[in-house]
């Protein structure tokens, strides 16, 4: 999309006709915040978000720290600045390791969202941390799933547990699938054996990789649920592309209902993508985001700064 | 449009609801101007008149394009490209199979030699859409090279239809979209390729239609593919890449399965957006 100039840009504009006014008027701010709400929907944060955030900002921007100040325009995208990382959440979140371990981590989300790639990544990360990972694929849904988390396992050097081959036949077997359906084994029976395997090694993180799955899939979302009482995992991350639009809100609404998580992973953010989901998400689940995804490499991953994701999403 | 007469409230419904599909704010506005112009034209106060009139724009405006599919070269090479997870391999599973059923022959070319199981995951696709498929022959091979390879065994084997799987690449990343160039070059010195379709994601957002520009400049697209419209997303940002950059949707894939793949009907698409 088009950008003209960046946010405090456009304000300043808004601000020019009301130096030496003194207190500012609703009608003053009314540009200010429309702006606001046009940058935040040109981030693709959802319409719900934007409307509650710029209410909120207007009653600040009403205020007197933006009237007395030097320099209205600054203060006010300070302002936007300060709300948007207090919702994006104050610090980075670190993993919840289990006193008693294996430490169960579920992945979740969407199709193509970069589950079985994080899973890699996490792998490789803990292992260097000293941890001893196993990875569990139960993705027996996506064409050849086990296989590429068999690859992505051997790029990171971590053993994976892979009872069940997927689904790799001619015929399409998901479970999904109807009648025929369900012979390609069951991802709640493979976490579970998992479960046993890991205790039985003395791995002490186990890293579940689970199929994608649209919000509105009700049958394969208890699915998941049902992954997730099997294992009574530490940690649940959602896997969230930061490329998503408006439908990030109903997406993890549904996920949060199906499955719930404890934590957000935003994903391809090596790209332009202004990730407004990052505030959709957040806002709406109240789970905090934990790790960025940046790239296609096992080593492309980072914690999540919100400062930073603050600053992109308002293209400052 | 629950209301007896158009009031503020159903202008702030109708923007709502456009924003909620996608379409983004600059698109929004020039859609609800057009309608406020066209509600005072006719004089009328009947929100049922307005749902039409919108109904009738996005379905006038999302089809002035062709999107008829050119795949009478033979063979007809096919190029899928799009950034990294929207659907690109498995929409070739699905196009092989939906050719397969009239009667065209298919080969497809795996010329993601990157991602994890890539090709695995094509032979799989391959199967079931009774498709044959060129393998990389060594770890890592110049995709390019993969590309030629299946180009040159359908003109030996007179194989009417190629599609040629590619990686998944973010827009940004220039070298990677350099590859993609190359690929199509080495191609072209072979025989004309027919279509370069895009794949776009439904869930996506407004950052759509900067993938659309710069596959087109890098790769000169023909016609685009919307996935996942299985999903609760509607996809409005494919009208802006439409209108922006002149290239018709010519396939829409609605889930995972190899029979979930359409043609592109605007009053379908408007349906599933506006009910
Ligand atoms: N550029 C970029 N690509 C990524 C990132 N994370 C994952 N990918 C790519 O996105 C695509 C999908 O990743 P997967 O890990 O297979 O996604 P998934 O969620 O497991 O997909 P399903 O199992 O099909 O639901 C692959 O091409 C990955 O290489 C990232 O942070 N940046
Ligand atoms: N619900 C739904 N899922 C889809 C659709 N098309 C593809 N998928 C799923 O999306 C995920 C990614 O699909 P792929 O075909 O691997 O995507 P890709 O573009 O080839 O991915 P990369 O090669 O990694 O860039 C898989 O889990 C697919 O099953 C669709 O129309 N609807
Ligand atoms: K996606
Ligand atoms: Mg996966
Ligand atoms: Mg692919």
């Amino acid at each position: 999309m088009a950008t003209f100039g960046n946010l405090t840009d456009r304000l300043v504009d808004t601000f020019k006709n009301l130096r030496g006014k003194g207190k500012l008027s609703p009608a003053d701010v009314d540009g200010t915040v429309r702006e606001i709400r046009r940058a935040l929907l040109d981030a693709d944060v959802s319409l719900d978000v934007v409307k509650d955030f710029t209410s909120k900002v207007r009653e600040r921007a009403l205020g007197d720290e933006v009237s007395k100040a030097l320099n209205p325009a600054q203060q006010v995208v300070q302002i936007v600045n300060d709300e948007l990382v207090a919702i994006l959440g104050g610090e980075a979140r670190r993993i919840q390791f289990s006193k008693n371990p294996p430490t169960v981590i579920m992945l979740a989300g969407l199709q193509g969202a970069g589950k079985t790639t994080l899973a890699g990544k996490l792998a490789k990360w803990l292992a260097k941390e000293n941890h001893t990972p196993l990875l569990v694929a139960a993705d027996l849904q996506r064409p050849n799933a086990v296989t590429q988390l068999k690859v992505v396992g051997e790029q990171a050097g971590v053993p994976v547990f892979a009872p069940e081959p997927g689904n790799v036949g001619a015929e399409d077997a998901a479970p999904s699938r109807g009648f025929f359906g369900g012979t390609v084994g069951n991802p709640v029976k493979v976490a579970k054996d998992a479960m046993k395997f890991a205790r039985d090694k003395q791995y002490d993180v186990v890293i579940v990789d689970t199929a994608g799955r649209l919000g509105v899939d009700q049958e394969l979302m208890k699915q998941a649920a049902d992954i997730r009482k099997a294992i009574d995992p530490d940690e649940v991350f959602f896997v969230i592309d930061a490329m998503i639009g408006q439908d990030a809100v109903a997406t993890a609404k549904a996920f949060q209902e199906g499955v719930d998580f404890t934590a957000v992973v935003l994903t391809k953010l090596d790209g332009d993508a202004r990730g407004g989901a990052a505030l959709s998400v957040a806002s709406v689940t109240g789970r905090p985001i934990i790790f960025a995804s940046t790239g296609e490499g096992l080593d492309d991953f980072e914690p999540f700064y919100p400062d930073r994701m603050a600053s992109r999403i308002l293209d400052l | 449009f629950a209301r007896k007469t158009i009031d503020d409230a159903t202008w702030d419904d109708l923007e709502d609801a456009l924003i909620t599909a996608d379409f983004g704010p600059d698109l929004t506005e020039s859609i609800v101007a057009e309608l406020r112009a066209s509600v005072r034209r006719f004089n009328t106060t009947d929100p049922a008149d307005l749902r039409r009139m919108l109904r009738e724009t996005l379905e006038e405006r999302l089809s002035t394009l062709d999107p008829t599919l050119h795949l009478s070269n033979r063979p007809a090479v096919v190029l899928v490209v799009g950034v990294n997870g929207v659907g690109k391999t498995t929409t070739i599973g699905k196009f092989a199979k939906f050719l397969g059923n009239y009667g065209r022959s298919v080969i497809v070319g795996a010329a993601d030699t990157f991602r994890a199981a890539a090709v695995e995951q094509l032979a799989t696709w391959a199967e079931r859409g009774g498709a044959a498929i060129q393998r990389p022959q060594q770890q890592g091979q110049d995709p390019a090279s993969v590309a030629f390879q299946t180009v040159e065994r359908a003109q030996r084997e007179g194989i009417e239809i190629v599609l040629i799987d590619t990686a998944g690449r973010l827009q940004t990343k220039s070298g990677l979209m350099d590859e993609l160039g190359k690929i199509k070059r080495v191609v072209e010195k072979q025989t004309e390729i027919a279509e370069v379709l895009l794949v776009l994601d439904a869930t996506t957002g407004q950052n759509g239609l900067a993938q659309a520009q710069a596959f087109i400049e890098h790769a000169g697209v023909t016609g685009l593919v919307l996935t996942k419209l299985d999903g609760s997303a509607k996809g409005g940002f494919v009208l802006s890449v439409q209108e922006k950059t002149g290239i018709p949707i010519k396939l829409v894939g609605q889930g995972e399965g190899i029979g979930d793949l359409t043609g592109f009907t605007p009053h379908v698409f408007v349906t599933n957006l506006i009910g």
